[in-house]
């Protein structure tokens, strides 16, 4: 077994691990190593072909591909060494041990002064949701069907229903309408959209897709390839009402209903996750409960913009740079509790006396109209932020600024408040 | 009328008002490229195309884009020019796949590189 | 084809049959409908080596139970099938469970069944800590064990064809008849075939095939059992299977870890029309949940991997029905092959193929080939062995099933096996590539390509069940043209 040591090892070279890799390395850290399961760099963005990212880090509209690209130019600048094709099986929280396999390697033991976790995130499956019906061929979860088509070149099928309305089902109803398919359905359990506004007006509306919001998928029928699936509304319960049923004929169900941080390695290392996000628990510089370990992008907490990704993980990237040479401080931490409205707020504590600014994110618990997200530290307001509207489809932030940051003395609780 | 914006993420809902044709008042926006979007909106709606199209000699598909948005009306027309298009292995990202998509003036270039 | 024996159905018990006629000369196939072997009842069971306390004494269900439980640990070594013996406990809430739970031990003790007995609630919090306080009393089979039904079959299939017989497979018998030649001939959906000697372990279509050959009628009962899969844990609730007590219908809703790992919630018993339909429904899925409840209160569904059922040939007499076809000669068949089937399967396999190559007067052949040894899965190997595995062959390095840690390597091995894979869900029984917490949403597309470059067809051919079960239905390029 091989084994060797590194300052910082990142494990995923998507937006996150390269974001990651490129602050540590402008940070001054040579000995730096980033670990792709794929055979190439750039993670989930190499089939989102579809435009809409960087508005906010570039000041311009990219397509995925054209983001990963500029992310992966950068790396390759800097001499930053990404070993692809290389998967991780563990890591240990203790020694700082990653254990990884590879073709070309074998099995390598690399050990780091620190860790950054960027492992993205997985969908939810089928089993996960326990619709009945059969088991037949032609059922996929929204992303396994965007890279059939956008990297492999092949139709998965064409007469599609999607379930669930979140973002990357919004873009596969267009993709495959694009690409030749008739989509004849999204069917989303609640009474609101999972996904991005924007996408339903231009993957749905655009193609007069018709959108049935507290509706779901009752019944999967086909004994080899599907042939149809059986909707119904459903009470405010979530629960099927009988009578009002609506039989689709198709051969495609796409499953867009939710994502799920992959933290198998992480708490296999001993990270303590949160329930809320399923991510590990971080303070302001994106450490986990296991000192010398980062985490950040969707591996954290599900994002809705790689904009955002790419500015948490350049923090991470900061950090752990701090962390090698030995400039993090450490010490007490101040808790950040959600209020109501508010759920998976992260980061979900701050270092006392830390002075930088600090984004909270949360994804609102509902949707809210014309209200105010207030963050307080005791019972002092420290922030406030007012918007059109708040709904769990879009991630809210919240900035602290750094002198904000500086005098925090006591809990801080975020919450939304109505009008 | 009431529509969404695209921009961005945010997705503000504008009020449009119209008459004879002509946007009169947009409200709602929280930038002025919301403005903007909805005067466009309004009068001749345009959207960026992206697709995936085969290439010989790569197993990999290409991914492609208008430069600029073109006319909403003209998608499904830009998806047939596109369905006709053959290109060979390499292609490199930013090179023209597909010159004045439609009589739009407004060219098809590929957003990544395949079989370089 | 002509060949000397011909065995419908490749379940367990076909191929457990299959694999004890092939030490003997003679030729041999086994032909089945679906695309696999095990796509029957013998993919979609509880998984259990039942310890053999369930069946009357005097039954072929009791003898054979006991007598296949005995087999298990060993076979599984020599196959390389993985099996466990974490012990069953039967919960009893009442004085009337408990006389019924007296019995139980009672019939295991005559049936053979080592260390059977009854145990008191203490004991039971004890042993399971997580059981219903509410329980009084509980039998306790300490040699209750757990094994892969599928891989099970797949093992007997291979070690079968090894020594020679062949899988005809995705091929459905529609007749058969005992022709003046004195062969049968057997009609299916691609053609004929004849054999001297037939042998019909048809699962749930036996008693059709049966009821072609003798006119001492057979009737299956069609029961359905609709099962929930949760996720692999970190600590599982119950290390033992743990039933409830038995009804009429059958052994009841059971919860117990699988040999892998998993947690298995069900079954329910539905009778049904159609002998095919192993979808699953919200009633019977909502029985399962609420019933397991009176053994696990705080069962839920979070971490569900999927649900699915199977259908138990449950025969309207009740026992296995095993042997020579009553009034035909050169005839043999095992109905109503139902719990306690997998258990009893190595032992159906013995007394069955026993007992024609006695009558028939077969030669045991000279030599027998050894099952093939299968190096150790790699999420089971040690870092040393890993490293070794991938020096050897390099394909180890290739991880593709991210949830099960399965590789490239043990992916085209699977395929090219005596009896391989052919579709996604036979890689995926075999392997478990897919069979994790992401569901193949990651390594389906992998597992396709690695599919279609071994069986050297288009990926738009790559199934995932076989038959018309084609994961994709044409390239994005036919797809543009046409939408145009």
């Amino acid at each position: 077994m091989n084994s060797k040591c590194v300052d910082i090892l990142v494990i995923g070279a998507g937006p996150a691990g390269l974001a990651a890799a490129i602050a540590a390395r402008e940070d001054g850290i040579d000995s730096l190593l980033v670990l792709e399961r794929e055979h190439n760099p750039g993670g989930i963005l190499r089939q989102c072909i579809h435009n809409g990212f960087g508005l906010h880090r570039f000041k311009e509209e990219l397509t995925g591909p054209e983001y990963a690209q500029r992310d992966i130019d950068r790396a390759r600048e800097l001499g930053i060494d990404i070993q692809t094709d290389t998967t991780v099986l563990s890591v240990d929280g203790k020694t700082h041990a990653v254990t990884c396999v590879s073709r070309a390697h074998g099995v390598e033991v690399i050990t780091a002064k620190a860790i950054i976790l960027a492992m993205g995130c997985r969908e939810r499956p089928r089993g996960a949701l326990g619709t009945p019906g059969t088991r037949c061929a032609g059922i996929y979860s929204a992303g396994t069907a965007q890279k059939f088509v956008n990297l492999e070149g092949y139709m998965p099928g064409k007469r599609v229903v999607i379930l669930g309305s979140g973002d990357i089902g919004l873009i596969m109803a267009r993709r495959m309408t694009l690409q030749g398919a008739k989509v004849l359905a999204c069917v989303e359990l609640m009474p609101f959209s999972s996904g991005l506004n924007r996408n339903i007006v231009q993957c749905l509306n655009d193609y007069d897709i018709p959108l049935y919001l507290s509706h779901t998928v009752i019944d999967i029928k086909g004994r080899e390839r599907l042939t149809g699936v059986t909707v119904a509304r459903v009470d405010e319960n979530r629960r099927p009402i009988p009578g009002s049923e609506i039989e689709f004929d198709c051969d495609t169900l796409l499953l867009s209903v939710g994502l799920i941080p992959e933290n198998e390695l992480s708490e296999g290392a001993g990270v303590k996750l949160s329930p809320l996000t399923s991510g590990a628990e971080v303070d302001d510089v994106l450490q986990t409960s296991v000192p010398g370990i980062f985490a950040c992008g969707n591996v954290l907490h599900v994002h809705d913009l790689v904009d955002h990704v790419s500015n948490e993980s350049f923090r991470a990237g900061h950090a752990a740079a701090a962390y090698v040479r030995d400039q993090l401080a450490g010490g007490e931490t101040i808790p950040v509790r959600d209020g109501d409205g508010v759920r998976g707020a992260v980061p979900q504590r701050i270092r006392k006396g830390a002075a930088q600014e600090v984004d909270l994110m949360f994804r609102p618990s509902g949707v809210f109209r014309g209200a105010t997200c207030v963050v307080t530290c005791g019972e002092r307001e420290i922030a406030r932020k007012k918007a059109p509207i708040f709904t769990p489809g879009e991630m809210a932030v919240v900035k602290l600024r750094p002198e904000i940051v500086a005098s925090l003395d006591a809990p801080v609780t975020v919450t939304i408040e109505r009008s | 009328m009431e529509i969404t914006c695209i921009n961005c993420p945010v997705g503000c809902r504008l009020s449009v008002i119209l008459k004879d044709g002509q946007v009169v008042s947009v409200t709602g926006n929280t930038c002025k490229r919301g403005e903007t979007y909805a005067r466009q909106e309004c009068v001749d709606p345009q959207r960026m195309v992206t697709a995936v199209i085969p290439v010989e000699g790569s197993a990999m598909p290409l991914s492609v884009k208008t430069r600029t948005p073109i006319p909403k009306k003209l998608i499904r027309a830009c998806m047939a020019e596109l369905a006709a298009v053959r290109l060979s292995a390499p292609v490199a990202a930013g090179s023209v796949v597909l010159p004045d998509v439609c009589g739009t003036g407004v060219d098809i270039i590929a957003t990544k590189s395949v079989g370089a | 084809m002509y060949t000397d024996i011909l065995i419908i159905g490749a379940g367990v018990t076909g191929c457990s049959v299959a694999r004890v006629l092939s030490r003997y000369e003679a030729s041999i196939a086994v032909i089945d409908r679906g695309a696999d072997v095990a796509e029957g009842a013998s993919k979609a069971n509880s998984g259990i080596v039942h310890a053999g306390f369930d069946a009357h004494p005097g039954t072929l269900k009791a003898k054979l139970n006991v007598e296949g439980a005995r087999m298990y640990p060993d076979l599984c070594a020599q196959l390389g099938v993985p099996y466990s013996q974490p012990g069953a406990l039967v919960l009893g809430f009442s004085e009337a469970d408990r006389a019924t739970l007296t019995s139980l031990v009672a019939q295991g003790v005559e049936n053979g069944v080592p260390g059977v007995c009854l145990i008191e609630r203490d004991e039971v919090l004890a042993l399971e800590p997580n059981t219903n306080p509410d329980v009084l009393c509980a039998l306790y089979a300490p040699t209750s064990g757990l094994t892969s039904p599928y891989e099970m079959t797949y093992a007997l299939a291979d070690h079968a064809a090894v020594n020679g017989v062949r899988f005809m497979l995705g091929e459905e018998v529609e007749g058969l008849i005992k022709a003046q030649d004195g062969l049968w001939h057997v009609t299916t959906d691609k053609g004929e075939h004849t054999c001297k000697i037939l042998v019909n372990c048809a699962g749930v279509g036996a008693a059709t095939l049966h009821n072609m050959m003798s006119g001492d009628l057979l009737h299956i009962i069609d029961r359905r059992g609709q099962y929930y899969l949760l996720d692999r844990m970190q600590t599982l609730p119950f290390k033992m299977t743990m039933f409830q007590c038995p009804t009429k219908m059958g052994k009841g809703v059971l919860v117990s870890p699988t040999v892998h790992g998993n947690l298995l919630l069900g079954p329910s018993a539905e009778d049904i029309e159609d002998e095919l339909d192993t979808s699953t429904t919200a009633e019977g899925l909502d029985f399962v949940l609420k019933t397991c409840r009176l053994t696990w209160p705080k069962a839920s569904t979070r971490g569900t991997i999927t649900n699915f059922s199977g259908i138990r040939a449950h025969e309207a007499k009740g026992d296995f029905v095993i042997g020579a076809v009553a009034g035909q000669e050169n005839a043999y068949e095992t109905v109503g092959i139902e719990s306690p089937g997998l258990s009893a399967a190595p032992a159906i396999g013995e007394m069955l193929g026993a007992q024609i190559a006695k009558e028939q007067g077969l030669t045991p052949k000279a030599e027998i080939v050894p099952p093939i040894v299968r190096k150790k899965p790699f999420h089971a190997m040690t870092p040393s062995e890993r490293a070794a595995a991938v020096a050897e062959n390099p394909l180890y390095g290739n991880l593709v099933c991210r949830c099960e840690v399965v590789t490239e390597a043990e992916i085209r091995e699977a395929i090219r096996r005596p009896v391989g894979a052919t579709s996604i869900d036979g890689v995926k029984r075999r392997t478990r590539a897919g069979m994790g917490r992401c569901q193949g949403g990651f390594c389906s597309p992998r597992v396709a390509e690695i599919l279609a470059e071994e069986l050297h067809i288009p990926m738009t051919e790559v199934t995932k069940c076989g038959g018309a079960s084609r994961l994709l239905v044409g390239t994005i390029h036919d797809a543009m043209k046409e939408g145009c």
